[in-house]
């Protein structure tokens, strides 16, 4: 390149001068990313700054049981524990049956058949339903259905009415496209070679996929239970009316005990407190300890996804 | 079956090797059994539909009668009546009706006999608000202004369950989260997606979705406690909570929603296209804009069709945060209350089995049909999407 080539092309450059348009639409774009951003992190830094002071292990492992709007006695035992339990059992139900789902749409279906289309559709379906749907499923369906069933009419409900269970089988049904998703995502992260090998040293398929198939897509499990349980965790609309109650006295005993949850109580406490006032330090302490729960559990799915992604480029 | 020359001509093959399912039983079997469980997807949105919506048929049939006061059959002549017209009067099942003697039923007249007395006399006492034209249409009620109106007042003297005010409620709240969120997110897709660089962008998107995880609940408490008073302080309108705050924080729910499938949208559009646009001397937002965009735009509609699903369906922040008022008002700063608020609020406290109860499993019903058919457009688009771009790409 010659002198006056390169003065010639800086004064080109000169002579277009700044290109305003595409400053300007790389700055909105960018600054809209940035306002949710700045959005997600004025509500966690909200919540944290009002919530740290009762946020205590007193207020984590204290019980409800003598006050829960009085601000030096209440805990959140029983609600930590309602929430787990029912999360739980959801997990049980959920992770089995997702994942055979997931193994059915990448390892047997054909890809461009109607059954798998209708399978797809209902899965990508089943993910927008609005959450109160649900609840409403799990009273029409799991408690006057199945549970009246169960009862055949007896004068003492055992089964026809909201407890642990019904809660966790609701959940479940809700989260299930959670788990095909991303089990079905680290599924096809894995390179057909090693199917392939499998295959050919003799093994079928269904040993393929139980010992070298489902093992390597273990993260991507791992990635669509911990999603599950964070978003079921924080749901409230679909145990309204299936399981959680306003107060307990004890801890439930079994799975057909109804039970107190963590986000019902947030909003127990944020529409019916006798003093809102009074209450918003515990408030605050318990929308913290919810929050703590989904967004680390999101927080890690995340992580172990960005895993699965890289090893998938890597191996494409 | 299987003993059949025909069929042993297929399962055995040369040499007497077997083949199907008779050389591996179990393996059939595990095949079978992983293709029946996968169908669990399919039953569940079916069984869904069908709960739902059976315990609203009766209402939807007109088997139910709101009516406060009842036409009334005198005691005395229950001889008259036969068996089945005895029990639909009552109201009772088959099987509680074996069970009553001559003079309980006999009784349970009576107690209707007085009941009627007591029962208010005005002119819509004895309307079974349960119809349709009472659901969806104005009526001038007695004890009201003499206009007519639309009113959802499911408790009291005479059970007013018009349902216009629940889903203006709704649309205007969507409409807010809609007109908030979308813009948002579509650019920060764009950003994400196009200019951004893949370092950034993989740390980007994570964080944006992150907001997906924080739950509806705390949404709602945010918007309740923060959010409201920080609107108000700003936009200076009467009523603290309303339309306006519950669609704002309902947009905070749409966003991760939008933000994804956009995102998804913009990025199946192959590189080859950008690369094109780059060589022919247009800049990187030219190529964005003009290239990538209108060919990934079936995909943005699908985002922002299933942004509206969810922000229709979302229950917890607009229970929180709109004010719960069933006034019949277009303003966006009045109090407002939504279909899902409705449901989520009322059921608990409604009879089971009454017409409350079913008017609220109608609305479930309504909600879940419009959200099934939301998802269904959406998920069509952005397959025949996905498909033209990869049949184009290769």
């Amino acid at each position: 390149m010659t002198a006056t080539d390169a003065k010639a092309s800086r004064l080109d450059f000169r002579s277009r001068g700044f290109d305003f348009a595409s400053f300007a639409f790389t700055g909105i774009t960018g600054l809209a990313t940035l306002f949710i951003l700045a959005i997600l992190a004025i509500i966690i830094a909200n919540i944290v700054w009002h919530g740290w002071g009762t946020f205590s292990w007193r207020f984590l492992t204290g019980s409800a049981d003598q006050d829960m709007f009085d601000v030096n006695k209440a805990g959140v035992l029983p609600m930590v524990i309602g929430t787990a339990l029912r999360v739980l059992v959801m997990t049980i139900v959920v992770v089995p049956v997702g994942v055979i789902t997931a193994v059915y749409l990448t390892e047997y279906a054909h890809s461009t058949a109607l059954t798998t289309r209708v399978i797809r559709g209902a899965v990508n379906n089943l993910a927008g339903v609005p959450s109160i749907v649900f609840g409403l499923f799990g009273l029409g369906f799991f408690i006057s259905f199945i549970g009246r069933g169960l009862d055949g009419g007896a004068a003492e409900p055992l089964w026809g009415k909201p407890a642990i269970v019904w809660a966790s089988l609701t959940l479940s049904v809700m989260t299930l496209p959670l788990v095909i998703v991303a089990t079905e995502e680290s599924l096809r992260a894995i390179t057909p070679g090693l199917r392939e090998a499998s295959l050919a040293l003799g093994a079928t398929k269904l040993e393929t996929i139980i010992k070298i198939v489902l093992p390597e897509a273990l993260p991507g499990i791992l990635t669509g239970g911990i999603l599950a349980v964070g978003r079921a965790g924080g749901e409230v609309a679909p145990i309204l009316f299936t399981g959680a109650a306003y107060y307990m006295r004890d801890l439930p005993h079994s799975l057909t005990d109804q039970f107190m949850d963590l986000g019902y109580h947030v909003f127990i406490l944020s529409t019916q407190s006798p003093d809102i006032e009074k209450t918003r330090p515990i408030l605050f302490a318990t929308v913290l300890a919810l929050l703590l729960l989904t967004l680390s559990l999101n927080l890690v799915a995340v992580i172990v996804r960005a895993r699965v992604r890289k090893r998938m480029r890597a191996s494409h | 079956m299987t003993n059949t020359p025909a069929n042993a001509k297929r399962t055995v093959g040369w040499m007497g090797i077997h083949r199907g399912h008779q050389a591996r039983p179990l393996e059939w079997l595990a095949e079978k059994f992983i293709f029946l469980v996968s169908l669990t997807a399919i039953l569940m949105v079916f069984l869904i539909f069908v709960f739902v919506a059976r315990e609203a048929l009766p209402l939807v049939l007109g088997k139910m009668n709101s009516a406060a006061a009842r036409p009334v059959i005198a005691a005395k002549e229950m001889d008259k009546l036969k068996p089945e017209e005895l029990r639909t009067y009552l109201g009772l099942t088959a099987a509680e009706f074996k069970q009553l003697d001559k003079e309980a039923l006999q009784a349970l007249m009576e107690v209707r006999e007085e009941e009627a007395k007591e029962a208010p006399k005005d002119k819509d006492a004895t309307l079974n608000t349960t119809e349709w034209r009472y659901l969806f249409q104005p009526h001038q009620w007695s004890d009201s202004r003499p206009e007519d109106r639309y009113v959802w007042q499911p408790i009291g003297r005479i059970h007013k369950y018009n349902l216009m005010p629940l889903i203006i409620g709704s649309l205007k709240t969507t409409v807010v989260a809609l007109l908030f969120s979308v813009p948002l997110a579509l650019a920060a897709a764009l950003y994400v997606s196009q200019l951004a660089s893949p370092t950034m962008k993989e740390w980007l998107k994570p964080a944006i979705e992150l907001l997906s995880g924080v739950p509806s609940v705390v949404l709602g408490f945010f918007a309740l406690m923060v959010l409201a008073s920080f609107l108000q302080g700003v936009f200076g309108y009467q009523s603290r909570l309303n339309a306006f705050v519950a669609g704002i924080a309902l947009g905070l729910a749409v966003i991760p929603v939008v933000f994804s499938i956009a995102e998804d949208a913009l990025t199946s559009v192959p590189r080859a296209y950008t690369q094109a646009a780059l060589a022919l001397g247009a800049s990187k937002w030219q190529a964005a804009w003009q290239i990538v965009l209108p060919a990934a735009a079936p995909g943005v509609f699908a985002a922002v069709v299933l942004g509206f699903g969810r922000a229709i369906g979302e229950t917890m922040v607009v229970l929180m945060a709109s004010g719960n008022a069933s006034i019949m008002s277009f303003s966006l700063f009045d109090s407002t209350r939504s279909i899902t608020a409705t449901i989520a609020a009322e059921l608990a406290e409604a009879v089971f089995g009454g017409h409350h109860y079913r008017i609220l499993f109608l609305i479930g019903a309504m909600l879940f049909v419009v959200t099934f058919l939301t998802n269904l457009a959406g998920d069509l688009i952005m397959h025949r999407l996905k498909g033209r771009l990869e049949g184009k790409a290769k």
